[in-house]
Protein backbone atom coordinates (compact mmCIF):
# COMPACT_ATOMS: atom_id res chain seq x y z
CA UNK A 1 0.00 0.00 0.00
CA UNK A 2 3.02 2.42 1.02
CA UNK A 3 4.72 1.65 -1.90
CA UNK A 4 1.74 2.05 -4.28
CA UNK A 5 1.13 5.56 -2.87
CA UNK A 6 4.84 6.62 -3.22
CA UNK A 7 4.94 4.87 -6.66
CA UNK A 8 1.81 6.97 -7.41
CA UNK A 9 3.43 10.20 -6.19
CA UNK A 10 6.37 9.14 -8.10
CA UNK A 11 4.91 8.50 -11.32
CA UNK A 12 2.25 11.83 -11.06
CA UNK A 13 6.01 14.01 -10.62
CA UNK A 14 7.44 12.87 -13.72
CA UNK A 15 4.10 12.80 -16.01
CA UNK A 16 4.57 16.77 -14.39
CA UNK A 17 8.52 16.77 -15.11
CA UNK A 18 8.21 15.13 -18.55
CA UNK A 19 5.26 17.68 -19.75
CA UNK A 20 7.51 20.64 -18.76
CA UNK A 21 9.86 19.31 -20.11
CA UNK A 22 8.64 18.98 -23.89
CA UNK A 23 6.96 22.48 -23.45
CA UNK A 24 3.81 21.73 -22.14
CA UNK A 25 0.52 19.46 -22.59
CA UNK A 26 0.33 18.04 -25.92
CA UNK A 27 -2.77 20.01 -25.49
CA UNK A 28 -1.70 23.58 -25.62
CA UNK A 29 1.00 23.05 -28.67
CA UNK A 30 -0.39 25.20 -31.17
CA UNK A 31 1.46 23.84 -34.23
CA UNK A 32 -0.84 21.29 -34.23
CA UNK A 33 -4.47 23.24 -33.93
CA UNK A 34 -4.32 23.99 -37.42
CA UNK A 35 -4.62 20.22 -38.70
CA UNK A 36 -6.97 19.22 -35.99
CA UNK A 37 -9.07 22.25 -36.95
CA UNK A 38 -8.86 21.13 -40.65
CA UNK A 39 -10.14 17.82 -40.34
CA UNK A 40 -12.41 18.57 -37.82
CA UNK A 41 -13.96 20.91 -40.08
CA UNK A 42 -13.69 18.72 -43.16
CA UNK A 43 -15.05 15.15 -41.12
CA UNK A 44 -17.72 16.99 -39.41
CA UNK A 45 -19.06 18.84 -42.80
CA UNK A 46 -19.31 15.52 -44.59
CA UNK A 47 -21.12 13.73 -41.14
CA UNK A 48 -23.25 16.36 -41.43
CA UNK A 49 -24.25 16.15 -44.86
CA UNK A 50 -24.59 12.37 -44.44
CA UNK A 51 -26.64 12.63 -41.91
CA UNK A 52 -28.98 15.52 -43.19
CA UNK A 53 -29.46 14.56 -46.63
CA UNK A 54 -29.39 10.89 -46.45
CA UNK A 55 -29.50 8.74 -43.21
CA UNK A 56 -31.96 11.26 -41.36
CA UNK A 57 -34.56 11.57 -43.42
CA UNK A 58 -34.68 7.59 -44.34
CA UNK A 59 -34.90 7.19 -40.58
CA UNK A 60 -37.92 10.07 -40.31
CA UNK A 61 -39.27 8.41 -42.90
CA UNK A 62 -39.85 5.28 -41.19
CA UNK A 63 -41.13 6.23 -38.44
CA UNK A 64 -43.32 8.47 -39.84
CA UNK A 65 -45.02 5.90 -42.05
CA UNK A 66 -44.90 4.15 -38.97
CA UNK A 67 -46.94 6.19 -37.23
CA UNK A 68 -49.39 7.10 -40.06
CA UNK A 69 -49.75 3.06 -40.46
CA UNK A 70 -50.89 2.84 -37.00
CA UNK A 71 -52.90 5.62 -36.51
CA UNK A 72 -54.68 4.49 -39.77
CA UNK A 73 -55.44 1.17 -38.48
CA UNK A 74 -56.31 3.06 -35.28
CA UNK A 75 -59.06 4.82 -37.19
CA UNK A 76 -59.87 1.66 -38.93
CA UNK A 77 -60.66 -0.10 -35.82
CA UNK A 78 -62.22 2.99 -34.26
CA UNK A 79 -64.30 2.92 -37.37
CA UNK A 80 -65.33 -0.71 -37.04
CA UNK A 81 -65.89 0.00 -33.32
CA UNK A 82 -68.69 2.61 -34.08
CA UNK A 83 -70.27 0.40 -36.84
CA UNK A 84 -70.48 -2.17 -34.25
CA UNK A 85 -71.83 -0.23 -31.88
CA UNK A 86 -74.14 1.27 -34.58
CA UNK A 87 -75.76 -2.20 -35.27
CA UNK A 88 -76.33 -3.74 -32.29
CA UNK A 89 -78.21 -0.27 -31.29
CA UNK A 90 -80.30 -1.10 -34.69
CA UNK A 91 -80.43 -4.71 -32.95
CA UNK A 92 -81.45 -3.37 -29.83
CA UNK A 93 -84.07 -0.94 -31.56
CA UNK A 94 -85.65 -3.82 -33.68
CA UNK A 95 -85.92 -5.88 -30.29
CA UNK A 96 -87.76 -2.86 -28.54
CA UNK A 97 -89.60 -1.86 -31.25
CA UNK A 98 -91.00 -5.48 -31.42
CA UNK A 99 -91.47 -5.99 -27.80
CA UNK A 100 -93.63 -3.11 -28.04
CA UNK A 101 -95.31 -4.20 -31.02
CA UNK A 102 -96.23 -7.86 -29.14
CA UNK A 103 -97.09 -6.16 -26.14
CA UNK A 104 -99.29 -4.24 -28.24
CA UNK A 105 -100.94 -6.44 -30.35
CA UNK A 106 -101.42 -8.35 -26.68
CA UNK A 107 -103.05 -5.63 -25.42
CA UNK A 108 -105.52 -4.91 -28.30
CA UNK A 109 -106.43 -8.83 -28.19
CA UNK A 110 -106.95 -8.39 -24.71
CA UNK A 111 -109.31 -5.35 -25.23
CA UNK A 112 -110.84 -7.17 -27.83
CA UNK A 113 -111.93 -10.17 -25.98
CA UNK A 114 -112.96 -8.30 -23.39
CA UNK A 115 -115.05 -6.27 -25.43
CA UNK A 116 -116.44 -9.47 -26.90
CA UNK A 117 -117.35 -10.47 -23.61
CA UNK A 118 -118.80 -7.52 -22.12
CA UNK A 119 -121.46 -7.89 -25.16
CA UNK A 120 -122.16 -11.07 -25.27
CA UNK A 121 -122.64 -10.80 -21.06
CA UNK A 122 -125.03 -8.06 -22.10
CA UNK A 123 -126.68 -10.11 -25.17
CA UNK A 124 -127.28 -12.69 -22.33
CA UNK A 125 -128.34 -10.63 -19.24
CA UNK A 126 -130.86 -8.90 -22.22
CA UNK A 127 -131.92 -12.18 -22.95
CA UNK A 128 -132.13 -12.91 -19.32
CA UNK A 129 -133.87 -10.19 -18.49
CA UNK A 130 -136.75 -10.92 -21.15
CA UNK A 131 -137.17 -14.24 -20.39
CA UNK A 132 -137.90 -12.68 -16.62
CA UNK A 133 -140.01 -9.78 -17.76
CA UNK A 134 -142.12 -12.95 -19.90
CA UNK A 135 -142.07 -15.13 -17.02
CA UNK A 136 -142.95 -12.24 -14.93
CA UNK A 137 -146.05 -11.00 -17.12
CA UNK A 138 -147.14 -15.00 -17.29
CA UNK A 139 -147.44 -14.88 -13.47
CA UNK A 140 -149.45 -12.06 -13.28
CA UNK A 141 -151.91 -13.40 -16.03
CA UNK A 142 -151.53 -16.36 -14.07
CA UNK A 143 -152.36 -14.80 -10.70
CA UNK A 144 -155.42 -12.18 -12.07
CA UNK A 145 -156.72 -15.35 -13.70
CA UNK A 146 -156.47 -17.23 -10.37
CA UNK A 147 -158.04 -14.47 -8.82
CA UNK A 148 -160.95 -14.02 -11.03
CA UNK A 149 -161.64 -17.51 -10.94
CA UNK A 150 -161.15 -17.39 -6.73
CA UNK A 151 -164.00 -14.60 -7.41
CA UNK A 152 -166.44 -17.34 -9.26
CA UNK A 153 -165.53 -20.04 -6.51
CA UNK A 154 -166.48 -17.53 -3.70
CA UNK A 155 -169.75 -16.82 -5.45
CA UNK A 156 -170.53 -20.54 -6.21
CA UNK A 157 -169.72 -21.05 -2.50
CA UNK A 158 -172.07 -17.97 -1.63
CA UNK A 159 -174.78 -19.13 -3.52
CA UNK A 160 -174.35 -22.88 -2.21
CA UNK A 161 -174.28 -21.13 1.66
CA UNK A 162 -176.90 -18.99 1.28
CA UNK A 163 -179.09 -21.90 -0.73
CA UNK A 164 -178.13 -24.14 2.40
CA UNK A 165 -179.43 -21.32 4.66
CA UNK A 166 -182.24 -20.47 2.95
CA UNK A 167 -183.00 -23.07 1.12
CA UNK A 168 -184.24 -21.30 -1.61
CA UNK A 169 -181.89 -20.92 -4.89
CA UNK A 170 -180.30 -17.58 -5.57
CA UNK A 171 -179.29 -16.24 -8.83
CA UNK A 172 -175.71 -16.25 -9.53
CA UNK A 173 -176.02 -12.91 -10.85
CA UNK A 174 -177.62 -11.45 -6.90
CA UNK A 175 -174.95 -13.25 -5.38
CA UNK A 176 -172.14 -11.71 -7.64
CA UNK A 177 -174.39 -7.85 -6.68
CA UNK A 178 -174.20 -8.07 -3.08
CA UNK A 179 -170.31 -9.97 -2.85
CA UNK A 180 -169.27 -6.72 -5.49
CA UNK A 181 -168.88 -4.21 -2.89
CA UNK A 182 -167.13 -6.66 -0.24
CA UNK A 183 -164.76 -8.01 -2.97
CA UNK A 184 -163.71 -4.08 -3.41
CA UNK A 185 -164.97 -3.98 -7.14
CA UNK B 1 13.32 5.30 -12.25
CA UNK B 2 11.92 2.61 -13.28
CA UNK B 3 10.06 4.27 -16.49
CA UNK B 4 12.93 6.16 -17.65
CA UNK B 5 14.71 3.05 -17.74
CA UNK B 6 11.43 2.11 -20.32
CA UNK B 7 12.16 5.36 -22.26
CA UNK B 8 9.00 6.88 -22.37
CA UNK B 9 5.44 6.41 -21.21
CA UNK B 10 4.42 9.27 -19.28
CA UNK B 11 0.54 10.06 -19.01
CA UNK B 12 0.56 12.51 -21.05
CA UNK B 13 1.76 11.40 -24.05
CA UNK B 14 -1.22 9.48 -25.33
CA UNK B 15 -2.44 13.27 -25.91
CA UNK B 16 0.56 13.64 -28.51
CA UNK B 17 -0.21 14.25 -31.77
CA UNK B 18 1.25 12.12 -34.53
CA UNK B 19 1.63 12.97 -38.14
CA UNK B 20 0.76 9.63 -40.16
CA UNK B 21 0.80 11.54 -43.69
CA UNK B 22 2.53 15.09 -44.05
CA UNK B 23 0.47 17.35 -45.51
CA UNK B 24 0.70 20.75 -46.31
CA UNK B 25 -2.43 23.53 -48.00
CA UNK B 26 -1.19 26.74 -48.84
CA UNK B 27 1.50 27.01 -46.26
CA UNK B 28 -0.59 25.09 -43.60
CA UNK B 29 0.07 22.18 -42.13
CA UNK B 30 -2.60 19.91 -42.41
CA UNK B 31 -1.11 16.48 -41.78
CA UNK B 32 -3.37 13.41 -41.69
CA UNK B 33 -2.55 12.55 -37.71
CA UNK B 34 -3.97 9.95 -35.15
CA UNK B 35 -6.51 12.44 -34.38
CA UNK B 36 -7.65 12.74 -38.01
CA UNK B 37 -7.53 8.65 -38.64
CA UNK B 38 -10.17 8.92 -35.57
CA UNK B 39 -12.28 11.61 -37.12
CA UNK B 40 -12.11 9.53 -40.02
CA UNK B 41 -13.19 6.35 -38.72
CA UNK B 42 -15.77 8.31 -36.73
CA UNK B 43 -17.36 9.17 -39.76
CA UNK B 44 -17.02 6.05 -41.34
CA UNK B 45 -18.58 4.10 -38.41
CA UNK B 46 -21.87 6.36 -37.99
CA UNK B 47 -22.29 6.62 -41.31
CA UNK B 48 -21.76 2.89 -41.94
CA UNK B 49 -24.11 2.42 -39.14
CA UNK B 50 -26.70 4.13 -40.22
CA UNK B 51 -27.20 3.11 -43.47
CA UNK B 52 -26.71 -0.19 -42.27
CA UNK B 53 -28.88 0.16 -39.67
CA UNK B 54 -31.88 1.38 -42.18
CA UNK B 55 -31.19 -0.58 -45.02
CA UNK B 56 -34.53 -2.70 -44.99
CA UNK B 57 -36.54 0.64 -43.86
CA UNK B 58 -38.59 -1.78 -42.33
CA UNK B 59 -42.27 -0.87 -41.08
CA UNK B 60 -41.27 -3.41 -38.05
CA UNK B 61 -37.59 -2.77 -37.76
CA UNK B 62 -34.97 -5.11 -37.18
CA UNK B 63 -33.08 -5.20 -33.86
CA UNK B 64 -29.92 -2.61 -35.77
CA UNK B 65 -32.59 -0.16 -37.13
CA UNK B 66 -34.37 -0.21 -33.93
CA UNK B 67 -30.98 1.13 -32.46
CA UNK B 68 -30.97 3.77 -34.94
CA UNK B 69 -34.33 4.77 -34.15
CA UNK B 70 -33.93 4.83 -30.55
CA UNK B 71 -31.20 7.48 -31.47
CA UNK B 72 -32.97 9.24 -33.63
CA UNK B 73 -36.14 9.76 -31.59
CA UNK B 74 -33.97 10.50 -28.32
CA UNK B 75 -32.01 13.33 -29.74
CA UNK B 76 -35.35 14.22 -31.69
CA UNK B 77 -37.06 13.81 -27.88
CA UNK B 78 -34.33 16.53 -26.52
CA UNK B 79 -34.99 18.94 -29.22
CA UNK B 80 -38.17 19.12 -28.98
CA UNK B 81 -38.19 19.40 -25.02
CA UNK B 82 -35.50 22.13 -24.75
CA UNK B 83 -36.38 24.54 -27.98
CA UNK B 84 -40.18 23.20 -29.00
CA UNK B 85 -41.48 21.72 -33.06
CA UNK B 86 -39.59 24.77 -34.08
CA UNK B 87 -36.49 23.59 -32.72
CA UNK B 88 -36.32 20.36 -35.74
CA UNK B 89 -34.81 23.08 -38.03
CA UNK B 90 -32.16 22.29 -36.05
CA UNK B 91 -32.09 18.42 -35.35
CA UNK B 92 -29.85 17.07 -37.98
CA UNK B 93 -26.93 19.56 -36.99
CA UNK B 94 -27.79 18.78 -33.31
CA UNK B 95 -27.90 14.75 -33.80
CA UNK B 96 -24.43 15.59 -35.95
CA UNK B 97 -22.48 16.93 -32.93
CA UNK B 98 -24.26 14.46 -30.49
CA UNK B 99 -23.32 11.43 -32.67
CA UNK B 100 -20.32 12.63 -33.35
CA UNK B 101 -18.93 13.46 -30.33
CA UNK B 102 -20.17 10.38 -28.52
CA UNK B 103 -18.53 7.35 -31.18
CA UNK B 104 -14.95 10.06 -30.47
CA UNK B 105 -15.77 9.56 -26.42
CA UNK B 106 -15.74 6.17 -27.02
CA UNK B 107 -13.07 5.55 -29.80
CA UNK B 108 -10.72 7.12 -27.61
CA UNK B 109 -11.21 4.45 -25.10
CA UNK B 110 -10.27 1.60 -26.97
CA UNK B 111 -6.76 0.98 -25.27
CA UNK B 112 -3.88 2.06 -28.14
CA UNK B 113 -6.41 4.98 -29.86
CA UNK B 114 -6.87 8.92 -29.78
CA UNK B 115 -9.02 10.54 -28.18
CA UNK B 116 -9.98 13.25 -30.23
CA UNK B 117 -11.86 15.23 -27.88
CA UNK B 118 -9.62 15.59 -25.49
CA UNK B 119 -8.06 17.94 -26.96
CA UNK B 120 -9.16 21.63 -25.89
CA UNK B 121 -8.79 23.24 -29.60
CA UNK B 122 -11.55 20.33 -30.97
CA UNK B 123 -14.01 21.26 -27.98
CA UNK B 124 -13.78 24.42 -27.90
CA UNK B 125 -14.27 24.53 -32.09
CA UNK B 126 -17.38 22.64 -31.50
CA UNK B 127 -18.13 25.15 -28.99
CA UNK B 128 -17.63 28.37 -30.53
CA UNK B 129 -19.79 26.52 -33.41
CA UNK B 130 -23.01 26.17 -31.17
CA UNK B 131 -22.08 29.54 -29.80
CA UNK B 132 -22.02 31.43 -33.29
CA UNK B 133 -24.96 29.70 -34.35
CA UNK B 134 -26.60 30.11 -31.52
CA UNK B 135 -25.63 33.91 -31.57
CA UNK B 136 -26.54 34.29 -35.46
CA UNK B 137 -30.07 32.44 -34.95
CA UNK B 138 -30.96 34.86 -31.75
CA UNK B 139 -29.97 38.47 -34.03
CA UNK B 140 -31.54 37.13 -37.66
CA UNK B 141 -34.91 36.00 -35.58
CA UNK B 142 -35.23 38.90 -33.42
CA UNK B 143 -33.45 41.55 -34.21
CA UNK B 144 -31.25 43.93 -31.57
CA UNK B 145 -33.94 42.94 -29.48
CA UNK B 146 -31.99 39.76 -28.97
CA UNK B 147 -30.18 42.31 -26.60
CA UNK B 148 -32.99 42.02 -24.15
CA UNK B 149 -31.67 38.23 -23.43
CA UNK B 150 -29.52 40.37 -20.89
CA UNK B 151 -32.09 42.04 -19.28
CA UNK B 152 -34.39 39.67 -17.91
CA UNK B 153 -37.88 41.20 -17.41
CA UNK B 154 -38.95 40.95 -14.12
CA UNK B 155 -36.24 42.07 -12.24
CA UNK B 156 -36.32 45.31 -10.42
CA UNK B 157 -34.36 48.01 -12.03
CA UNK B 158 -31.68 48.54 -9.66
CA UNK B 159 -30.84 45.19 -9.78
CA UNK B 160 -30.02 46.13 -13.85
CA UNK B 161 -26.49 47.47 -13.30
CA UNK B 162 -25.64 44.15 -12.07
CA UNK B 163 -27.61 41.95 -13.67
CA UNK B 164 -26.44 42.78 -17.21
CA UNK B 165 -22.81 42.32 -16.27
CA UNK B 166 -23.57 39.11 -14.90
CA UNK B 167 -26.18 37.70 -18.03
CA UNK B 168 -23.67 39.36 -20.68
CA UNK B 169 -20.54 37.52 -18.57
CA UNK B 170 -22.26 34.24 -19.10
CA UNK B 171 -23.34 34.12 -22.30
CA UNK B 172 -19.83 35.29 -23.91
CA UNK B 173 -18.04 32.45 -21.64
CA UNK B 174 -20.51 30.14 -22.72
CA UNK B 175 -18.13 28.39 -25.47
CA UNK B 176 -15.29 28.03 -23.12
CA UNK B 177 -17.22 26.78 -20.50
CA UNK B 178 -19.28 24.38 -22.99
CA UNK B 179 -15.40 23.56 -24.82
CA UNK B 180 -13.68 22.92 -21.19
CA UNK B 181 -16.14 20.86 -19.36
CA UNK B 182 -16.16 18.17 -22.54
CA UNK B 183 -11.79 18.04 -22.63
CA UNK B 184 -11.57 18.30 -19.28
CA UNK B 185 -13.43 15.30 -18.50
CA UNK B 186 -11.97 13.36 -20.99
CA UNK B 187 -8.62 14.45 -20.54
CA UNK B 188 -8.85 13.54 -16.63
CA UNK B 189 -10.38 10.38 -17.28
CA UNK B 190 -7.50 9.26 -19.57
CA UNK B 191 -4.82 10.09 -17.86
CA UNK B 192 -6.04 7.93 -14.41
CA UNK B 193 -6.25 5.25 -16.50
CA UNK B 194 -2.64 5.99 -17.87
CA UNK B 195 -1.58 6.45 -14.78
CA UNK B 196 -3.37 3.43 -13.17
CA UNK B 197 -2.12 1.06 -16.37
CA UNK B 198 1.71 2.61 -15.37
CA UNK B 199 1.56 1.26 -11.54
CA UNK B 200 -0.02 -2.17 -13.39
CA UNK B 201 3.32 -2.49 -15.46
CA UNK B 202 5.68 -1.39 -12.74
CA UNK B 203 4.56 -3.13 -10.07
CA UNK B 204 5.71 -6.62 -9.01
CA UNK B 205 3.33 -9.26 -9.73
CA UNK B 206 1.07 -8.70 -6.63
CA UNK B 207 1.04 -5.07 -7.04
CA UNK B 208 -0.89 -5.55 -10.16
CA UNK B 209 -3.92 -6.64 -8.70
CA UNK B 210 -5.29 -3.51 -7.51
CA UNK B 211 -4.41 -1.06 -10.13
CA UNK B 212 -6.10 -3.65 -12.61
CA UNK B 213 -8.76 -3.72 -11.20
CA UNK B 214 -9.29 -0.28 -10.66
CA UNK B 215 -8.71 0.05 -14.15
CA UNK B 216 -11.27 -2.36 -15.04
CA UNK B 217 -14.19 -0.56 -13.35
CA UNK B 218 -12.49 2.81 -14.19
CA UNK B 219 -12.98 2.02 -17.82
CA UNK B 220 -16.98 0.98 -17.07
CA UNK B 221 -17.24 4.57 -15.53
CA UNK B 222 -15.09 6.52 -18.30
CA UNK B 223 -17.74 4.55 -20.64
CA UNK B 224 -20.58 6.17 -18.86
CA UNK B 225 -18.56 9.59 -18.64
CA UNK B 226 -18.73 9.38 -22.18
CA UNK B 227 -21.93 9.00 -23.09
CA UNK B 228 -22.81 12.01 -20.65
CA UNK B 229 -20.33 14.61 -21.85
CA UNK B 230 -21.90 14.16 -24.85
CA UNK B 231 -25.39 14.03 -23.68
CA UNK B 232 -24.42 17.34 -21.69
CA UNK B 233 -22.61 18.65 -24.31
CA UNK B 234 -26.07 17.79 -26.86
CA UNK B 235 -28.25 19.62 -24.06
CA UNK B 236 -26.46 22.79 -23.60
CA UNK B 237 -26.97 23.40 -27.49
CA UNK B 238 -30.31 22.44 -27.20
CA UNK B 239 -30.30 25.02 -23.85
CA UNK B 240 -28.45 27.75 -25.97
CA UNK B 241 -30.57 27.79 -29.17
CA UNK B 242 -33.44 27.97 -27.45
CA UNK B 243 -32.59 31.35 -26.03
CA UNK B 244 -32.08 32.10 -29.73
CA UNK B 245 -34.91 30.84 -30.85
CA UNK B 246 -37.36 31.58 -27.70
CA UNK B 247 -35.58 34.29 -25.54
CA UNK B 248 -36.69 31.81 -22.92
CA UNK B 249 -34.86 32.62 -19.86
Amino acid sequence: MFAGTTMLFAVAAEAAGEAAHKGGLPQLNPHTFETQLFWLVVTFLALFFVMSKIALPRVGEVIEERRDRIKRDLDAAARLKDETDKALADYEKALADARSNASGIAKDTREKLAAETESERHRVDEQIAGKLRDADSRIAASKSKALSAIGDIANDTARAVVEKLIGQDVSSDDVKKVLRPVAGE
Amino acid sequence: MAAEGTGHHGPMEQFEIKKIIDLDLLGHDISFTNSSLMMVLAFAVIVGYMLFAMRGRALVPTRIQSTAEVVYEYIAGMVKENIGEEGMKFFPWVFTIFIFILVLNIFGLIPGNFAVTSHIIVTFALAAMVWLVATFVGFWKHGVSYLKLFAPSGVPLWLMPIIIPIELTSYLIRPISHSVRLFANIMAGHTMLEVFAGFAVLLPWWGKIAPTGFMVAFTGLELLVAFLQAFIFTVLTCIYLNDAVNMHH
